[in-house]
This record gives C-alpha cells, structure tokens and sequence, in this order.
C-alpha cells in the first residue's frame, strides 16, 4: 500500500499504534477497518512515525485533507504528533472511551487481538465512519 | 515503560501504518518481547517516544537499543539517533526479506502464514542482536 498524494481529497486516518498495550493495537485495526473496508474510497491512513520525521509528502497531506487521529491511551500522542505537523485535525478519539463504553469487553493481547479486542475495534471503527460522514457531508 | 535497573535492551519499531513491513517490524518486535527474549528487552513506544516521552528518551540514552524498521526510509532509527543516540543496531525488514525467496505478503492488517513466518525470522535477528548486545555489555 503506498500513500495516495493525488489531488482527491480525502479523510486522513491516523492511529497512534502503540505497542506496549491492546488500546494501540486496537486503535491500529479501527483504522485497518475504516480504510480498507467501511470507507476505503474517502480515507487513507499514513505512518505516524514518517510524519514526525519530517517527511515532506506526509505533512503536505495531513495539512491538505482533514485528519482523524485515533489515539490509544490519554497521552494521545497522535494527537499531539499531528498537531506538531501542523495537520488539519479535525477530530480525535480515544479506544480508552470506546472502552468506558464497553466495559464487558476485556482486551488483553497485544499482537494479535483476541475476540473481544477485535469486537473493541468494530465498534470503534463505526465510530470513526461516524466522524468521516460528518466531515464529508461538510465538504 | 517504569524504572528499569538491570541489564536491558529497549526494542523500538516502526509499526509504519502504510505497509505490510510496518506490521512485521511490530509482530517480530512483540514475538521477541514476548516469547524470544521476555527477560532481556523492553519495548519503547515510538509515538510516546516522538511526541516527547521523557521516559522513554532517557531511556534509549542510557540503554542499548535495537531499532526495527519496516522500510529504508528508517523512521525508528532516525527518531532514536535524533533524540537519544545511536542504536546498537537496526534491523531492516525489507532487507531481510531480499535474502527471502520473495514470499507472496498478506494485506497490513491479517498476516498470512508466508508474512508470519517472515515475521518470526525478523524476530529471531532481533533476538541474536539482544544476545550480542549483552555479549559486549561493559
């Protein structure tokens, strides 16, 4: 998959992909089902850690197009790194609220998530389609 | 990430979004964390690390650490030398797979056995380098 910097506009997704817990990879796999399944045609996603490098493609694209960044834990550092950037953010949410929603849900694997991480996910996902829908109808 | 005191070695990986190699640099760095080298590694969160984790950049100052990166554009191995230092080694997923006989890799989200089992020779690298790290520890 190589990032689309064509002219179309279109939702950037960016998840923090932390790797010490479940909530990163979870953040990760929302934004796998959001790109690739629910709203493949009007999101992409980018690297996180290409973008803080300094990355000049990168940052032409979370500055041109809205951004959605989808955040693990409260330090939120998506957030933060595309803020740093200068994206155009224009939402961010949190597996941590998803969770406070959902709390018979235990996520615990980290590498490859269990049912109830991937359940996590879906849900999570709907909610950033929610968010891509509201940005489009905008536009 | 919390206080660390004995002989340890901070893995950090790309986890890059855009590619498939980005997913194995991050299964191989969990797979050595886990089930490799469980005693001997930490992992450093590479966003926490960019947006400033003072931890975490103290960390891979006053510790050896191994970079795994899923591309040649090396986005650990730059963010580590630029806040920290020099790793002790990178590791390179694109590289490893040049000595592959070009394996038919799965989408970035599901992995499939022929990208698993590229994952785990990734994982096995990561744990030789541990265990030369330690070799040479002073």
């Amino acid at each position: 998959m190589k990032m689309d910097t064509t002219n179309q506009k279109k939702v950037i997704i960016i998840p923090c992909s932390g790797i010490g817990k479940a909530f990163g990879s979870i953040s990760r796999d929302a934004t796998f089902e959001v790109t690739e399944n629910l709203r493949k045609d009007n999101t992409q996603t980018l690297c996180l850690a290409l973008l803080v490098s300094g990355d000049e493609d990168s940052k032409r694209l979370v500055r041109d197009n809205k951004c959605i960044t989808v955040d693990g834990c409260p330090l939120q550092c998506a957030e933060k790194n595309v803020k740093l950037a200068g994206g155009n953010l224009t939402g961010s949410l949190r597996v941590v609220d998803t969770y406070k929603e959902n709390r018979h849900l235990k996520p615990r694997s980290i590498t490859f998530l269990d049912p109830d991480g991937q359940q996590m996910a879906l849900k999570l996902a709907e909610k950033i389609a929610e968010k891509v829908d509201g940005l489009l109808e905008d536009q | 990430m919390g206080e660390v005191q004995e002989k340890k070695v901070g893995i950090i990986s790309c986890s890059g979004e855009d590619c498939v190699e980005g997913t194995i640099s991050r299964v191989a760095t969990r797979q050595a964390l886990g089930k490799l080298r469980p005693n001997e590694t930490v992992t450093i969160c590479l966003p926490l690390f960019l947006a400033g984790g003072r931890e975490e950049r103290e960390f891979a100052r006053d510790y050896p650490t191994i970079t795994v990166d899923g591309c040649d554009k090396m986005c650990a191995k730059v963010a580590t030398e630029r806040y920290s230092g020099k790793p002790a080694s990178s590791i390179v997923v694109t590289d490893v797979l040049k000595n592959l006989h070009c394996p038919k890799l799965s989408s970035r989200r599901k992995l499939n056995n022929e990208t698993l089992a590229v994952a785990e020779k990734v994982a096995e690298k990561i744990a030789e380098e541990v265990d030369e790290v330690l070799r040479h520890w002073v």
